[in-house]
């Protein structure tokens, strides 16, 4: 076996243009017809985290508002917009986006081998839609009456033109009907890239595990984003059109709505969670300096947690009274199996390894302990008696932001590690250690205290509270974890402030396994000059170290 | 090809029994036809990707001992640039804010996506941009 490299050109798949500096229009214009997923997947990725800024920002109003039992900040209406847009904000416009349409976008075609996104143009269109979209949602806050102002899953009957009248609604419909579509048109095309763009070697079971996930997340979003997208039709027609798909008076069902969201929301979930599992499954290894323990353990824990996702959507709706509560139970249940594979496996993946305490692998193993801590009570609430007790209280929120914050240290973890390759310089180590330590104690003491709160009752989406002084404490903390969340987010603006364009990174500077880690830093138009012989999953590293190559992997690899 | 078409018909047996088993035990119609539906979008590719796969041998891409040069040559044309992705997407947006601010937003909105549309197709019967 050889793995001297080949010299193929990434531009002899560009039939009739042979160099490597690509001659487009540049500037504005540049940026406005680019079909590059590289440059497509940095605009993503801006766009994301400015959206993460604005949420939060909201969420700080709303923490300060808290911070009283009896707060002035803001008005109970503007209340309701505030916790609206906040949820909103950073489901589909941050955590959407960010998981597979930013660093998915650039860094799935590379790990594979592929000069760019099998549709470009779609995958172009894809962003215009989103960042349309956004705006969209955003223009509420400027229209009479203000945003939405329903809960970011806009309820029937509340969301209907009787009770929620005003442009601020339809904003919100309008712009997840363009997200929706944005979502999906990138489902496509990232089915097609790793079905049909992949390098010669570069079998499926040869595929990162970060590729594994944005296959299946995107199998998931073309099954349940059309489900979205059909049910705010229904939603809109209702409003506009004088049908009564989910209003008692007419004949319809309310909690038809309830069904058509939540079969969208729960795979959702895992549409947002399985691109972050797959960063962190890149970083611990590499961090570790080993292969990652039990790949395909890895990949089926993927797949079935996918399989299972379809068929937990009303452990949402167990106190509606009308679901099957020991289906939904146990197929939610079920889940913390595969979830739990994971789990094993990245520890797996440390264990004996020489670990690099580098901020990419702080952030990794911070979202692997918050990411417990989230499951761990999902699974309490997967049981229906419990849920009784703790549905709508601040149980719930505690319970979805250690996830949500798992996932933004992810998200940081992706950004410490692959931002060098993106932008060809290192970001400042120091100052994302200070900024993962904020994050991280932040996070905990922000959620601590809501599920203390919510096992003693206090429900969720409320402006003022009782004025016991054991709940003003408890809220104190929260916000004070809330502040901290924020200061570190300001800490990652300011680092790339602080590093633009200071160290330059090389093409590999953390000793990579994968593909990604092969080619310069940023990557040339059409990703490659030359590629290694892919004899395992790990190509750059057996590249770089013939002595110590990772076992063949594949039915006779030789 | 094999292993793609296989993930996808797993995936929809899956969906298949869960569907079966919760739509006669719940006898509830929405999640039963939404589960059905998720099964007929995993069936339908993957029974054609299968069909496909039978028909062809296995590419570079399916062969765990191909080198390099088995991939070499012409993969696609990927455009360099082009305006009308973003045409469109600026269509799409003026249509769904005519939902809101008033049907006149059709009017630039219908006439972007023509545009686009025209002008897409004109791109892709030129072989693309560079
Ligand atoms: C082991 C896996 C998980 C289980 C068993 C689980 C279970 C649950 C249950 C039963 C609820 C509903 C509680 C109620 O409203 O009374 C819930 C709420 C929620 N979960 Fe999870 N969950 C899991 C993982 C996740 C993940 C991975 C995410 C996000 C990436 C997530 C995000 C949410 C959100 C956003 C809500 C609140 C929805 C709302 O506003 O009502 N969960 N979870
Ligand atoms: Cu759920």
């Amino acid at each position: 076996m050889t793995t001297t490299a080949h010299d193929i050109q990434a531009e002899a798949h560009d039939h009739g243009h042979s160099h490597a500096e690509h001659h487009g229009p540049r500037g504005i214009l540049n940026w406005l017809t680019t079909t590059d997923h590289k440059i497509i997947g940095l605009s993503y990725t801006i766009t994301s985290v400015i959206m993460l800024v604005i949420g939060g920002a909201l969420a700080e109003v709303i923490r300060g508002q808290l911070a009283n039992p009896d707060g002035h900040l803001v008005t109970m209406a503007q209340y309701n917009q505030l916790f609206t847009m906040h949820g909103s904000i950073m489901i589909y416009l941050f955590a959407g986006p960010f998981a597979f349409g930013a660093l998915a976008n650039i860094i799935v075609p590379i790990q594979i081998g592929a000069p760019d996104m099998a549709f470009p143009r779609l995958n172009a269109l894809s962003y215009w839609l989103y960042l349309t979209g956004a705006i969209t949602m955003l223009l509420g806050f400027f229209v009479t009456g203000g945003a939405a102002n329903f809960g970011w899953v806009g309820y029937a009957p509340l969301s209907d033109a009787i009770y929620s009248p005003g442009a601020g609604a339809d904003l919100w419909i309008g712009g997840l009907m363009l997200t929706g579509f944005s979502a999906i048109f990138t489902g496509v095309n990232i089915c097609a890239t790793v079905f049909y763009l992949r390098a010669p070697g570069m079998t499926l079971f040869r595929m990162p595990i970060f590729t594994w996930n944005l296959l299946v997340v995107s199998i998931l979003i073309l099954l349940a984003f059309p489900v979205l997208t059909a049910g705010l039709i229904m939603l809109y027609s209702d409003r506009h059109l004088g049908t009564h798909i989910y209003t008692v008076v007419g004949g319809g069902s309310p909690v038809l709505w309830q069904h058509i969201f939540w079969f969208w929301g729960h795979p959702e979930v895992y549409i947002l969670a399985l691109p972050f599992f797959g960063m962190v499954t890149e970083i611990i290894p590499v961090f570790s300096k080993k292969p990652v323990f039990g790949y395909k353990g890895m990949v089926f824990a993927t797949l079935t947690i996918a399989a299972l996702s379809l068929g937990v959507w009303a452990h949402h709706m167990f106190t509606t009274g009308v679901v099957l509560l020991p289906f939904f139970s146990i197929m939610s249940l079920l889940i913390a199996v595969p979830t739990g594979i994971k789990i094993f496996n990245w520890i797996g993946s440390m264990w004996r390894g020489q670990i690099w305490f580098s901020a990419a692998m702080l952030f990794s193993i911070g979202f692997v302990v918050t990411f417990l801590i989230g499951g761990l009570t999902g699974i309490y609430l997967a049981s229906p008696p419990l849920d009784f007790f703790t549905h709508d209280t601040y149980f719930i929120v505690a319970h979805f932001h250690s996830v949500v914050m798992a996932l933004v240290l992810g998200g940081m973890a992706g950004l410490y590690y692959w931002g060098p390759k993106i932008t060809g310089y290192m970001l400042n180590e120091r100052i994302g250690k200070v900024q993962f330590w904020l994050l991280f104690i932040g996070t905990q003491v922000f959620t601590i205290p809501q599920y203390i709160l919510g096992l003693q009752g206090m429900p969720r989406r409320m402006a003022i509270y009782p004025n016991d002084p054991q709940w003003q404490d408890l809220n104190t903390w929260s916000s004070v974890g809330a502040i901290m969340i924020g200061i570190s987010t300001l800490l990652f603006v300011i680092n790339i402030v602080v590093s633009w364009k200071k160290h330059p990174a090389g093409d590999n500077p953390w000793d990579g396994h994968t593909l990604e880690w092969f080619t310069t830093s940023p990557p040339p138009h059409h990703n490659f000059f030359r590629l290694p012989q892919i004899r395992s999953e790990r190509p750059t590293w057996d590249h770089n170290h013939p002595d110590a190559k990772a076992l063949a992997h594949g039915k006779d690899a030789h | 090809m094999r292993v793609e078409a296989k993930i996808l018909l797993w995936l929809g047996l899956f969906f298949g029994i869960m569907c079966a088993v919760y739509w006669t035990w719940s006898m509830e119609n929405a999640g039963g036809v939404m589960m059905f539906f998720g099964t007929g979008l995993c069936l339908l590719p993957g029974s054609y990707y299968y069909w496909w796969s039978r028909r062809m041998g296995p590419r570079a891409e399916d062969d765990p001992n191909a080198t390099q040069e088995s991939g070499a040559g012409y993969v696609d044309a990927f455009p360099g640039s082009s305006i009308f992705p973003f045409t469109l997407g600026m269509g799409a947006f003026c249509i769904v804010l005519a939902m809101v601010f008033g049907s006149w937003m059709l009017i630039p909105g219908l006439a972007l996506v023509i545009w686009a549309a025209l002008g897409g197709i004109a791109e892709g019967r030129r072989g693309g941009t560079r």
